[in-house]
């Protein structure tokens, strides 16, 4: 992953109430978010959070209900004003924007899809995805070609005339999406934007916007409370728990070695051969170069172990190399067999060597 | 006994004495009247436009010919109701109200009920949006609406009398205020209720206040704001006997006319023909409001 960061959020607090500053060091010096509020009726959103979010990437955001996402991604284009902390974003802090120049990041730099969609009922779809750029200015003609662009490339050519209430659910959401997509802001904010549809609507919905990320390659806040779309969204993933972050990394790191409880009762369940990749569990000679046997498939670097399972299934061999899709040479050796292990048996975490953990990455 | 006498208030309310009652009720009106006397001309003359305006509308329905104004006016309820039935109605109402001689009163207070309407959304959408801006506006402003609605309208007749006599003015300032509370209250409501996450979306994409106010704010409470045009034609009409009594003509002369001279069909007559506007208006309004909103109830397709 190459490493530029597009957000960096540090120190970042929020407690809610009339005073909530004041609370601020007692919650540095270790007060709980129930002794807050019993002692002082204040609620602690967020607390001592800090990620680096990579530019170009998927970042989710994962935890139950109540555990302070919807809060924190508001932090991001400040719907939400801090207790304590910074927000850089381009070396700017956002924190410390105007109303002016706040006004203006938010008409280019970030835009969001919202859980219930939050469309104008009183437009058609198009007026709805000119919204962005018909606060900005931009001319109707220009405003109207770019919404006709981005619906078109959502799926919903043929509905622009239709109003919101005319739309399934998938369908409005995809409305949502084109409208944040309109105003070519670099960064995208998700909130919860697929949990209010149904199982397979929302599987399309997770494809459309991993196909579109392909080509856009944005920066994507993506809040979730399910793990499966988390993993499969998420090039990295930071999970919040009762406003702290108790773990971030890949989807691997957090499936192979969770941070604590919390976290395992998350993965239990979780269909391991779809997170870990093939480098993880591929083997390389202590010296000298990687030589595929013959009749090994070759499988690339980033593949989910399922499918490099699937692909040796079919061609009926139990033994595959990994290609590095940038140099195109082998550079490590799987089988069947060490597959299969990883799929079905839980890796105890102080069963890997820091290396391995660290190659999770 | 003697402890009793000296107890008095205990029995009787204690009161200001009669004369400094009547010392300070004539202060004030002295007061009032020297005011009134040293500015009644200029606040007449500020009225001024308003009233030839009046007067000029007031003219025009009644001097252009009946069948005109009729099909202009069936024309407008057919515009916003899109409903035959309605628009028949409208027809048959006005029909009658030409047939039985009470045309021409009519034109006059329909006159005047369009013109109440139109100033008191002016001056009372502005203020009901100020209020929802502000839960201390709110707070002041509350009192004054409770006042405005509760305060017979008689009591407030006697200082505008005075200030600027009886006529058209005077008549119309009593409807205003009686009828604007609810557009105010109505827009302030409808504008609070406004969902919070479409505003949320606004704030997110950058949306300045007034950008808000026009594309979401204003939209949104536009069924809200509807109803309170309609309570406030509602009210307005049900001012026209009063503002009658101050000398506004229309319906509602006849009508006082008939409670002194106990003429009962003209009285009713009369009445009926002030039901018709009021139902005409009410159901043209309520199934424009209706119409205006009909995209949120478009079925799933
Ligand atoms: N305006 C507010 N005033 C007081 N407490 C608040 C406020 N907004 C949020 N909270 C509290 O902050 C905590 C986090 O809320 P938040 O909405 O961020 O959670 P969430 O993770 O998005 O949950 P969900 O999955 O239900 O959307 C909750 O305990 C909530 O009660
Ligand atoms: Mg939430």
């Amino acid at each position: 992953m190459a490493d530029e960061i597009a957000i960096s959020i540090r120190d970042l607090y929020k407690i809610f109430g009339p005073n909530d500053k004041a609370h601020v060091d007692a919650v540095r010096r270790g007060m709980t978010k129930t002794e807050l509020l019993a002692e002082t009726q204040h609620v602690l959103g967020l607390k001592d959070i800090n990620i680096d979010m990579p530019k170009g990437a998927i970042q989710v955001v994962m935890g139950l209900s109540g555990s302070g996402k919807s809060t924190l991604i508001r932090h991001i284009n400040r719907l939400i004003e801090p207790t304590a902390g910074e927000i850089v974003i381009g070396e700017e802090d956002v924190l410390a924007m105007s109303d002016k120049r706040l006004r203006d990041f938010r008409r280019h730099t970030v835009s969001m899809v919202f859980q219930r969609f939050a469309l104008l009922p009183h437009k058609t779809v198009i007026d709805n995805v000119s919204y962005g750029l018909n606060i900005t200015g931009v001319p109707k003609p220009k405003q109207r070609e770019t919404a006709a662009y981005w619906i078109d490339r959502v799926g919903l050519a043929g509905y622009e005339d239709n109003y919101p209430a005319q739309l399934s659910g998938g369908m409005q959401q995809r409305v949502g999406l084109a409208r944040a997509l309109a105003t070519d802001a670099e960064i995208l904010l998700m909130d919860e934007a697929f949990s209010a549809l149904d199982p397979l609507i929302r599987m399309d919905m997770q494809q459309v916007l991993l196909d579109l990320q392909k080509e856009l390659k944005k920066t994507i806040v993506f809040i979730t409370h399910d793990l499966d779309e988390a993993l499969r969204l998420g090039d990295r993933i930071a999970v919040l728990r009762d406003g702290e972050i108790v773990q971030q990394g890949t989807g691997q790191q957090i499936v192979l070695t969770p941070a604590d409880d919390y976290i395992s009762s998350f993965v239990k369940e979780v269909n391991r051969g779809r997170v870990i990749r093939v480098e993880t569990v591929m083997t390389t000679p202590d010296e000298g170069p990687v030589v595929p046997e013959p009749g090994s498939v070759p499988v690339r670097r980033g593949t989910v172990i399922e499918e490099a399972a699937k692909k040796m299934s079919d061609k009926e061999v139990t033994r595959a190399h990994v290609i590095d899709p940038d140099t195109r040479q082998p550079i490590g050796l799987l089988t069947m067999r060490a597959i299969m292990a990883a799929m079905v048996m839980p890796l105890p975490a102080d069963a890997l060597t820091d290396e391995q953990i660290e190659a999770l990455a | 006994m003697d402890w009793f006498d000296n107890v008095k208030w205990l029995t009787d309310f204690p009161q200001i004495g009669r004369s400094s009652l009547r010392l300070m009720s004539r202060t004030i009106d002295q007061h009032y009247r020297a005011f009134s006397r040293a500015y009644g001309d200029d606040i007449e003359a500020f009225f001024r436009p308003l009233l030839d305006f009046l007067l000029w509308f007031e003219k025009l329905l009644i001097n252009t010919p009946w069948w005109i104004v009729l099909a202009v006016i069936v024309a407008i309820v057919w515009i916003a109701s899109r409903s035959a039935k309605i628009t028949a109605g409208t027809l048959i109402a006005l029909v009658l109200i030409g047939v039985f001689g009470m045309w021409e009163d009519t034109m006059r207070t329909l006159s005047i009920i369009v013109v109440c309407t139109a100033l008191s959304i002016i001056l009372g959408m502005p203020i009901g949006i100020l209020m929802s801006r502000s839960n201390k506006v709110q707070a002041a402003i509350n009192p004054i609406l409770d006042v405005m609605q509760t305060m017979p309208s008689f009591v407030y007749l006697i200082p505008i009398v005075m200030l600027l006599g009886i006529g058209l003015i005077p008549g119309l300032i009593v409807v205003v205020i009686y009828a604007m509370p609810p557009i105010i209250r109505l827009t302030n409501l409808g504008i609070r209720l406004v969902d919070k996450e479409v505003l949320e979306a606004a704030n997110a994409f950058g949306a300045s206040s007034w950008q808000k106010l026009v594309h979401v704010q204003m939209p949104l409470a536009l069924p809200t704001i509807m109803a309170g045009i309609n309570q406030t034609i509602m009210m307005a009409l049900a001012m026209v006997v009063v503002a009658s009594l101050i000398g506004v003509r229309g319906l509602g002369q006849p009508v006082l006319q008939a409670i002194t001279n106990q003429y009962f069909t003209q009285g009713l007559l009369n009445g009926l023909a002030i039901v018709a506007i009021a139902i005409v208006f009410d159901r043209a309004s309520q199934s424009y409001g209706k119409r205006l909103q009909r995209h949120r109830e478009a079925a799933h397709g």
